[in-house]
């Protein structure tokens, strides 16, 4: 068995995937065996396939198998190459701990059936291995469709409440508008020969028209599923509806398939890159990335504050893709693969840290019973193991050295500032503007991140009930302290991490920074060389840790370390509550202040003869009444005019099938000669 | 042309792309006065620095009228305007100022690449020097849109002829001497003009706000 | 050995001459404003007397509230080691780049901010605010100016960048022009100076900084005053390194080491005095101001990057 080869492996994976999730039918009420036993055991397989994938990332060959299953002559074409095993990696680690965790999330007689909680959520991970191993677009879209079902089973979970259901339908419409644009962009691809198998449409010479409107399908297609303005609107409805593992799964993992969809396309499948869509690439991540944060910053639900996070991080991760593209319609190779790494890089950050703070918004759901984040706070007095958890999270997604976040934006913004060598000069002087805004949009990323730790954890409890609230049980302990130890793996050893990224890059560009990334030394990233910037992690974190430990000790041997507890200061008022903290709103306010023109608010502000004052401010995106709505509208006017062939009497339904049928026959060639 | 000239005409190029870009981040009509005032002196400097190196005497005659009569004498009538008519104040701009200076940002590109094909026509002339002094121009015509008062505005215009004398001067070497002359009289009448129409403006509405003269149209 | 010996002899000299920069800059104001002042030697007066003092520390405070001045110490004193001061050839200075530095300062802010929340008292959460809003703004800002300067280099790395300006042949770069002018706004903000906060009031209308560290007392504030003093110094010679670099050497030969001191030293005591100058000229603005402020400074070092960009230098 351990010499099976990667792929085979992989299939185990899948297999025992889908096979638990059967088990969980057949134990449909048995809560004890489904959370102790089944979400387990999922968890320990996520191990075997990042072990598997791992193995195949490094032995450096694509290995490809075909599996009869399906129609007759239309088999399932499987293949096992560098970019799906880098992804599988992600999907392995992500699924150990969330799994984990699950076992001790989910509770008894809340909504869906355990037992159908537990099929949904293998079948959701097993389709989303399936993705990143199938080689043709058959295979691929059976697997893309159940993973968009699976997951709108979950995100419906708790179907009984009007608003959930309506997140989990506007997701499931969204979703299957961009399968139809995957599928018609494979339909370009394979350029009217029939075959729609992945290693058909590599071979295909397409004409840049089609190749481009094979990549603007695409684009609209993957945008979708991950969020890409103006197509983001189900995010933050749809994932903050979910249980909170379901939620980790969809940020942390689910939206990178479509990165990796995009990838997959534009450097893999498409044999041609033009240099406008690696600059459509960036201005619509950029404007992505903008619109996400300063919407996370003014939220009140925690879970939606961090479903606009992840918005956010799909636009940098965009961003960085479009950067890559762009130097690869260059034939800059290297530079491209310094921008492709810092998306990978990017993309193992984020599925990491997302995934934990997510599951932290679980558990303090479980102990408190509050999303808002108004009704929350001082939870690290009674949930420490939770808070410290997620303060790492909150550090990685911040960008914050030495943490995992920082390493993806410090590499993105080497690349920016490598532009200079673009032969357009119109290309050069719009690069500083957007590395720019990538700046800002980090130091935005702060300010959110800590409004979310801050209101939520710090501060003094604004409910009474609030110190009831227990810690996070052992189960759900170990699988968020297994997503913190990825993410601190990922931001303190980088050059181990290139070690992984470096394959994709070599098969994807033809270059990778493994070698020269790593070429000072294993503590010391250097992109291109040490005379051009250099970055360590380990020297920045023994560096702080030292010093403090040399502070600590010095004052006390010189001085004292006397203290005294005592009532809070606050600049001598003697009377103050908790509910003198600033709201969440209040946080956010200067945000709504300096970006007014990207919402629309309603504003009630309480007048002073009310005798129950209250003050409530609505932030809604723009992209609804601009967009979504005159689209429904039109829809509805469409349907209304459908409407008027029902006219209730058989005879006449009849008569359309009989014209329906005589079009048809008229159409058919054969006939009509 | 030496090294060390080039880079100091980029130099003042850089800085009146600065003032330019501080005149619409500027609220306070005294400041702007003092901003056009030293515009007026980078525009002295990078001539003086051209008749140096291209030993073209009538330059440093061109240099001088400008020094008295746009670094002394116009930002004193200005000054002295600014007294009688006691608007000392900030102004508010139409639109906020992050977002005019983005605009700007626009605006330096869009100029730059004006400027590039030009530029390719002729060796002697630089595509950056010339891209900012256009891009000068864009901006001051753009803190004209942005002003409400009046006096921000003639700065704005001042402003404006400022960016074409240096586009003129440093980055093309030097123009004949006659359309240099009638361009400084041209800017004398229209501030003494303006001027006049201010004190009009102010005597029939009581303010220099010209949104009063929307009230003039008919109907 | 002699690079570990010139990296300590950097440190040590940051840490003792970042409260004399405090109190020259204080004694400076003092004199523009006509008194007398409490001398250049107040700021280590202080900080012995704060350190002498018991600490005292508020009964809803988390583990998170004790640990936050030590980090804070340790960062701004891990940046001062960082930034080129007397010589280019630091050990440590690879660690961290020119982007990495102002993650730095963003690390020491961010843990600064929660600890601020940490307490629960309305002035703490006030000031978490605004010291995140100046951050958000003043971060990309300091970032752009920065990125005009590896533009010239062709590299983030700090030691290159001072190497390329002070070490070749003398050039004029117009699009340090723009990023000196969007650095001192920056400057200004980061180090709570006047036209954006006011480090000598307790004004709840007016303070950022000081509505902070309001919790904190004893050693814990000592620390913090000594890292803002640290930050101060910082980010002078961030500006030192940029702008004026000249005099840093390249090796660490002890003589030119020296010299190098000296010339610190002077350069140290003229940007005193010029911000001096500076907070004594303007008033204090509107809280509302502040994002105008910097957002002007982050757009005046978009522009200089576009200038370089433009005229190919």
């Amino acid at each position: 068995m351990l010499n099976g080869s990667p792929l085979n492996w992989v299939l185990w994976v899948i297999a025992v995937w889908i096979g638990i999730g059967f088990l969980g039918i057949v134990a449909l009420r048995r809560f004890g065996v489904v959370a102790k036993v089944f979400f387990p055991l999922g968890g320990v397989v996520g191990v075997a396939l990042a072990w598997a994938s791992a193995r195949a990332l490094t032995s450096g060959t694509a290995e490809t198998a075909t599996l009869p299953i399906g129609l007759p002559q239309l088999q399932f074409h499987l293949r096992l190459d560098q970019l799906s095993s880098f992804f599988l990696l992600i999907l392995g680690i992500a699924s150990v701990g969330i799994s984990l965790f699950s076992a001790g999330y989910f509770r008894n007689g809340a909504g869906t059936a355990p037992g159908l909680l537990c099929m949904e959520f293998h079948f959701f991970l097993a389709s989303m291995a399936l993705v990143l191993i199938a080689d043709d677009a058959y295979a691929f879209m059976v697997a893309w469709e159940s993973m968009a079902l699976s997951s709108y089973f979950l995100v419906t979970a708790n179907h009984k409440m009007p608003k959930i259901r309506a997140a989990g339908f506007l997701y499931l419409l969204i979703a299957h508008v961009g399968a139809i644009a995957v599928l018609l962009s494979f339909g370009i691809l394979q350029a009217n020969t029939g075959d729609y198998t992945f290693a058909n449409m590599r071979l295909q010479q397409i004409s840049p028209f089609w190749a481009s409107v094979a990549f603007l399908l695409a684009l609209f297609g993957f945008g979708a599923k991950a969020g890409i303005l103006p197509l983001h609107v189900w995010l933050p409805e749809a994932h903050p509806a979910a249980p909170s593992p379901v939620s980790a799964l969809m940020s942390g993992v689910m939206i990178k398939m479509a990165i990796y969809g995009l990838l997959r396309v534009c450097f893999d499948l498409l044999h041609i890159q033009i240099w406008w869509w690696g600059v459509l690439l960036l201005a619509l991540g950029l404007g992505t990335a903008l619109f996400g944060v300063i919407f996370a910053a003014v939220q009140t639900d925690m879970k939606r504050l961090l479903a606009y996070s992840s918005i956010e991080n799909v636009g940098l991760l965009f961003a960085a893709m479009g950067l890559a593209l762009l130097f690869r319609s260059y034939g800059m190779n290297t530079l491209a693969a310094l921008a492709l790494t810092a998306c990978l890089y990017h993309v193992g950050a984020h599925a990491f840290f997302k995934s934990l703070l997510f599951l932290t918004t679980g558990s303090v759901l479980h102990a408190t019973g509050e999303r808002n984040l108004g009704k929350l706070g001082g939870l690290i007095r009674f949930m420490p193991w939770v808070a410290w958890l997620a303060l790492i999270g909150v550090l990685a997604s911040s960008g914050l050295p030495p943490f995992s976040g920082f390493v993806s934006e410090w590499l993105l913004l080497q690349s920016f500032l490598f532009t200079p060598g673009l032969p357009q000069s119109f290309l050069n002087m719009l690069i500083p503007v957007a590395a720019a805004s990538i700046a800002l949009i980090a130091a935005l990323a702060g300010y959110a991140m800590v409004k979310f730790f801050g209101v939520v954890f710090l501060g003094q409890p604004r409910e009474d009930k609030l110190s009831q609230a227990h810690d996070a049980g052992f189960l759900e302990k170990i699988g968020m302290l297994w997503l913190a130890l990825s993410c601190l793996v990922l931001g303190l050893a980088p050059n181990f991490v290139l070690h992984f990224i470096d394959p994709v890059t070599q098969t994807l560009v033809g270059k990778g920074l493994a070698h020269s990334g790593s070429a000072n030394g294993w503590w010391l990233l250097t992109p291109t060389s040490l005379e051009r910037a250099s970055y360590s992690p380990v020297y920045f974190l023994v560096g702080v840790v030292i010093t403090c430990a040399l502070i600590f000790t010095v004052v006390r041997i010189f001085y004292h370390g006397r203290m005294r507890r005592s009532v809070p200061w606050s600049g001598g008022h003697t009377w103050q509550n908790a509910r003198m903290q600033d709201t969440a709103e209040g946080y956010g306010q200067p945000i709504r202040q300096i970006f007014e023109s990207f919402f629309d608010m309603e504003r009630h502000l309480p007048k002073p003869e009310e005798s129950e004052p209250e003050y409530k401010v609505v932030v809604t995106d723009k992209f609804w009444k601009g967009i979504y709505l005159p689209i429904a509208r039109a829809t509805e006017f469409v349907s209304a005019q459908v409407g008027r062939l029902q006219q209730g009497r058989i005879s006449i339904y009849l008569l359309y099938s009989f014209l329906t049928l005589l079009i048809t026959l008229l159409l058919v060639p054969g006939v009509s000669r | 042309m030496s090294n060390i000239s080039i880079q100091l005409i980029n130099l003042f190029a850089a800085f009146l792309l600065m003032l330019a870009f501080a005149m619409l981040a500027q609220r306070r009509v005294l400041n702007l006065v003092h901003i056009y005032a030293l515009q007026g002196f980078t525009v002295v400097a990078a001539t003086s620095v051209v008749a140096y190196v291209t030993h073209q005497d009538h330059l440093y005659f061109s240099a001088v009228m400008t020094l008295v009569l746009k670094v002394f004498f116009i930002p004193w009538v200005l000054h002295r305007l600014i007294k009688r008519l006691n608007v000392r104040w900030d102004v508010e701009t139409l639109i906020n100022i992050p977002s005019t200076m983005l605009v700007g940002i626009v605006l330096v590109v869009f100029a730059f690449n004006l400027a590039l094909p030009v530029s390719r026509l002729s060796s002697s002339v630089s595509p950056g020097t010339l891209g900012i002094a256009l891009a000068c121009v864009l901006l001051s015509f753009m803190m004209m849109i942005t002003r409400s008062k009046a006096i921000p505005q003639v700065i704005g215009f001042l402003s404006m002829e400022n960016a074409l004398v240096f586009a003129a001067t440093s980055a093309t070497y030097g123009m004949p001497m006659v359309v240099e002359l009638g361009i400084a009289l041209d800017v004398l009448v229209g501030v003494f003009i303006l001027g006049l129409f201010m004190f009009q403006i102010r005597e029939q509405f009581e303010s220099l706000d010209i949104s009063h003269l929307e009230n003039l149209k008919e109907g | 050995m002699s690079q570990l010996l010139s990296q300590v002899f950097a440190t040590l000299s940051a840490l003792l001459l970042a409260p004399l920069l405090l109190g020259w800059v204080d004694q400076s104001r003092a004199w523009l404003a006509n008194r007398s002042g409490p001398g250049i030697l107040q700021p280590y007066r202080t900080l012995h007397k704060l350190f002498n003092k018991e600490s005292v520390m508020a009964d809803t405070a988390s583990p998170l509230f004790r640990f936050v001045p030590y980090l804070i110490f340790g960062c701004m004193l891990l940046a001062s080691a960082i930034i080129p001061t007397l010589s280019t050839d630091l050990p440590l200075a690879r660690a961290a780049d020119a982007i990495a530095l102002v993650g730095l300062f963003a690390l020491a802010r961010v843990f600064l901010a929660l600890a601020a929340m940490d307490i629960g008292t309305a002035f703490g959460t006030l000031g978490a605010r605004r010291e995140m809003l100046i951050g958000f703004l003043a971060e990309p800002a300091l970032l752009t100016v920065l990125f005009s300067s590896s533009l010239i280099a062709n590299s983030t790395a700090l030691k290159t960048i001072v190497n390329k300006v002070s070490q070749n042949e003398f050039t004029i770069y117009p699009s340090l022009v723009f990023a000196a002018m969007a650095f001192v706004l920056v400057f200004l903000a980061e180090n709570a100076r006047v036209p954006v906060d006011n480090p000598a009031t307790h004004l709840e209308l007016t303070m950022i900084h000081e509505a902070l560290i309001l919790e904190y007392s004893g050693r814990h504030l000592a620390l913090l005053e000594w890292a803002a003093a640290l930050k101060l110094f910082a980010y002078s010679t961030i500006g030192i390194a940029l702008f004026l670099p000249w005099g840093i050497t390249g090796g660490m030969d002890p003589q030119r080491v020296i010299l190098a001191l000296v010339f610190l030293i002077l350069k140290l005591a003229l940007l005193g005095v010029i911000l001096a100058l500076v907070e004594t000229l303007s008033a204090k603005l509107r809280i509302f101001r502040v994002p105008e402020f910097l957002a002007t400074a982050f757009l005046l070092g978009v522009i200089g990057m576009l200038t370089h960009i433009l005229l190919g230098s």
